[in-house]
């Protein structure tokens, strides 16, 4: 198989995660660039729709990433963020997908290195599941 | 309100399967509430369709449209310009927003994608529980503010059962026997009293025995 480099989409709160890419930046940690940040006020503002519209659109894999467990700025948003998350894997199961497509993660503002290693091990992750279905799908469909 | 949960959705990928335009109704009203049938979740299960069919290379034609109300004529003529380029409906309603639906548009499929559960209360945030079965003569003001029909689960009307265990239902410990939260709450209202009156055999015409309700307001029909 040739190499299979995957477009990976995370969430990240601006009071965490996103504060964890930019020090990972300015600590020069690098970090594999298959993952695009899209940057929310609160892990809690993410919705089901936008993990499921992003796989839609041919994400191979998509993230939530949110504060540590007792830290969210508006109380519990990462607690719905990770609920929300086990509910599209859920649906992804129904569907016949890997569920390991979408993933929750908790870290704080100061976590460069953690933001870094997880960006990695998602991303090995989701090499490892190959392309997304969409993308599959529409190979098989074109072969047939 | 009426309460409703999605189907699996391996059935609602199998009743549209022979179709590729399907129009997705959603109702603002008791499914919005319960988050089984509102404007989300219609946007939600069109993007499950999509996953599923672009996972077998092929495309769906969704058009999502959610009303104000399912189970009235009025809202559901609005499906009316659609109607002829859509194959097939999915309605997210409940069963009486589906039925609608169907007497409306003879020639088009409906399907429901949500199953309707109950009349219930919200008792938390994601959590509801059956509190009426609309038997069609209410007792509440007899009973303490506890329904026997909905909340005893043998609808008795003189309990509790011999079944009762420590408070708790027979049919399972995390069911509050209704006849003991019947008798605690006439006690907290000072009206041990009531308890102590039989009530009469119930007439269940009303509620559904005596065929399907129907209800005509002369000065509004
Ligand atoms: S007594 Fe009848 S109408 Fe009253 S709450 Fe119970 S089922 Fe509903
Ligand atoms: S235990 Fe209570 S709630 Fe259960 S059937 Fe008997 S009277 Fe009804």
């Amino acid at each position: 198989m040739e190499h299979f480099e995957p477009e990976i989409v995370a969430f990240c709160c601006h009071y965490c995660a996103y504060t964890a890419a930019d020090m990972a930046g300015s600590k020069r940690i690098s970090y594999p660039s298959n993952v695009k940040i899209i940057r929310v006020p609160c892990s809690g503002k993410v919705d089901a729709i936008h993990l499921m519209k992003a796989l839609e659109k041919g994400a191979d894999g998509v993230y939530v990433a949110g504060c540590l467990a007792g830290d969210c700025h508006f109380k519990n948003g990462n607690v719905r963020a990770e609920a929300r998350v086990n509910r599209v894997k859920k649906m992804l199961t129904e569907l016949g997908w890997e569920p390991d497509r979408v993933a929750m993660f908790n870290m704080s503002a100061g976590m460069g290195e953690a933001f870094a290693r997880i960006a990695k091990e998602f991303t090995e992750t989701i090499q490892k599941l190959g392309p997304s279905p969409v993308k599959t799908g529409a190979v098989n469909q074109a072969a047939s | 309100m009426i309460t409703a949960e999605q189907k699996p959705i391996q059935e609602i990928i199998q009743y549209i399967a022979p179709y590729s335009r399907i129009l997705l109704v959603g109702c603002n009203e008791c499914v919005t509430v319960c988050a089984a049938g509102g404007r989300k979740e219609v946007g939600l299960l069109a993007s499950a369709l999509h996953l599923s069919h672009l996972k077998q290379g092929k495309n769906i034609d969704i058009r999502e449209i959610t009303l104000e109300r399912q189970c009235d004529p009025e809202y559901v003529e609005e499906l009316a310009p659609y109607i002829d380029g859509v194959d097939a409906v999915v309605s997210m309603a409940c069963g009486c927003g589906v039925q609608t639906i169907a007497g409306r548009f003879k020639k088009t499929p409906v399907f429901p994608a949500v199953n309707t559960r109950f009349m219930g209360a919200s008792l938390s945030q994601g959590v509801w529980a059956e509190r009426c079965k609309g038997c069609g003569d209410c007792v509440l003001g007899i009973t303490g503010g506890v329904c026997p029909v909905a909340r005893c689960s043998k609808h008795l009307f003189n309990g509790p059962c011999g079944g009762t265990s420590h408070g708790q239902c027979e049919v399972s410990q995390d069911i509050d026997c209704a006849w003991r939260l019947i008798w605690e709450r006439l006690k907290e209202l000072g009206l041990e009293s009531r308890y102590e009156e039989l009530m009469e055999a119930k007439d269940w015409r009303p509620g559904g025995a005596g065929g399907p309700g129907t209800i005509i307001r002369e000065d509004l029909a």
